[in-house]
This record gives structure tokens, sequence and C-alpha cells, in this order.
């Protein structure tokens, strides 16, 4: 499997970012998730995942992040014949500590259900997370058309 | 009540119509709505039906589950309907298939489930009366 960073972008014209910075910008950010899905010619399956998990890594930056900000950046991507989405997002919060516990199902610092993490992972074909304390964190996600 | 959600009444049952994109004061409004809609029409049960509903995230799942812990400790039986195959493909997926929930394919079936348990209901309270 190929990395997320070796992913040509189709169109690098074509991202989106999102600010996020309070509750009604999860909306937004499934919008367009969803946008960029459709565009990049994903099924309704493949879409509805992407955009849960979008959703999911959007609310993890309102819940932890510092002052809940960060940024969601979303484009399509293309791959040989593939095509799809690749969604990234960033804050500089306070980092994690432990990522192996938070890649784990259950495992919440913050009162959640502790499934955002590892559930967008299981959403999504390609998943893959960058954080250390005092750093922030980066994820990137990507699903394909098939 | 807010543009993404209607209550109707059908006999002694509430269905609660969600559509849209639902962020979560919507969902968690909705909750409150429906809740205080039970008690103050003493219905006995609640049907929310989600077929308008693209996208079902943790959060929103948690409050739909929890909506009808609410309607059943009020004393009356609630289930969720029509959720997209997408939806449930995506729930499972994330670990958030809300497993203590009701749930049937759409309005019409979730109608007959809630008569169904309302009726075994009151058969094990006649059987109780009897022995």
């Amino acid at each position: 499997m190929a990395s997320i960073a070796e992913i040509p972008a189709a169109d690098p014209l074509a991202s989106t970012s999102v600010a996020i910075d309070g509750e009604s910008d999860l909306l937004r950010v499934r919008s367009v998730a969803r946008a960029h899905a459709r565009q990049a010619g994903l099924g309704v399956t493949a879409t509805t995942k992407v955009v849960t998990a979008a959703s999911e890594l959007a609310r993890n930056i309102l819940h932890y992040a510092t002052g809940g900000r960060g940024i969601a950046t979303v484009q399509q991507a293309a791959s040989g014949q593939k095509r799809g989405v690749r969604a990234v997002f960033t804050d500089s919060g306070p980092g994690i500590a432990d990522l192996g516990a938070a890649m784990r199902s259950g495992f919440s610092t913050g009162g959640g259900l502790g499934l955002g993490l590892p559930g967008s992972r299981r959403l999504v074909d390609e998943f893959s997370i960058d954080s250390a304390p005092g750093s922030g964190t980066r994820v990137a996600i990507c699903q394909w058309d098939r | 009540m807010p543009d993404h959600s209607a209550i109707m009444h059908m006999g002694q049952d509430l269905l609660v119509i969600l559509h849209g994109d639902l962020d979560d004061r919507t969902v968690e409004s909705i909750e409150r709505e429906v809740t205080s809609e039970v008690a103050r029409t003493s219905a006995r049960g609640a049907l929310i039906d989600v077929s308008g509903v693209d996208v079902i995230d943790s959060f929103v799942a948690q409050v739909l589950a929890r909506l009808v812990r609410m309607v059943r400790l009020l004393g009356a039986e609630a289930a969720i309907v029509g959720i997209r195959p997408a939806v449930a493909i995506s729930l499972v997926e994330l670990g958030a298939s809300m497993p203590d929930v009701t749930t049937a394919l759409s309005a019409e079936q979730g109608m007959a489930r809630l008569r169904r348990m309302r009726a075994d209901n009151s058969v094990r309270i006649d059987h109780g009366k009897h022995c």
C-alpha cells in the first residue's frame, strides 16, 4: 500500500480547506468531504464512510486541540486508474502522548466514546497519524473509488 | 422545532422524521423535544425515522441511542427506523452500531414492531394476574 504522502493529487488546485473552530464547522467538513468524494466518483458507501470518518476527525480537533482549533484540507487523489479523496486534519494542540492507546477502541482522555481514531481508521482505505506531545497532531485519510 | 425534524402523531405513537445533515446542537434539541412530547402526549411509542439522514457519526448515534433509552424510561417503546445501508455499514465499522436499540427497515415495519412489543407486554401482564 502506497503511503499517503506518495499519492499525487489529481488536481492540486482542487483542494478545499476548512478552518475548524466551532461545532458548526463539523457540517462544513462533512459537506466539503461529500462534495469531493462525489466529484471523484466514489459510490454511496465509500462516500458515507469517508464523510463519517471526516466528521469524527474534525470532532477530535474540537474536543482535544488547543482552543478546539485546527484545519481540514480535502482534495481529490489519483493513483494509476484509481481516483479517490484525501483529507488531512491538522492541529497544533497538545499532541498525543500514547498513540498506541489512542488507536484502541474505547480509549479516551476526553470523556468521549473513544471511537474517533480507531473507528476512522476502520472506515477508510488509508490512514496515517503523526503526533507527539507538544507538537500537535496530523491525521491523513484516503478513500478510493474501488 | 428545528427544520431538520418533524413530529407526527399516529394514534398513540409518535413518528419523528429526521432529515439532512444533523449537527450536535440539532440532534440534542431533537432529543429534548421528542422526550417532552412523549411525556406531554402520554405516547406509547416513538419511531425515529432516519431514512433522510446521510451520515450518522458516533456522536449522533450516541444521542439517538440515549433518546431511545429515555423514551423507554418514560414507559413507552422506541425504535430507530430507516437507517440507510451505507450508514449501517459505516456505524458498524466505526464501532457505534447501537446494539441495544430496536431498529426496523422502514417506519411501517417499525410500527408493526412497536405494536408487537406492546402485545407481548400485555400478555405477560395478563399471565401474571392469572397465576
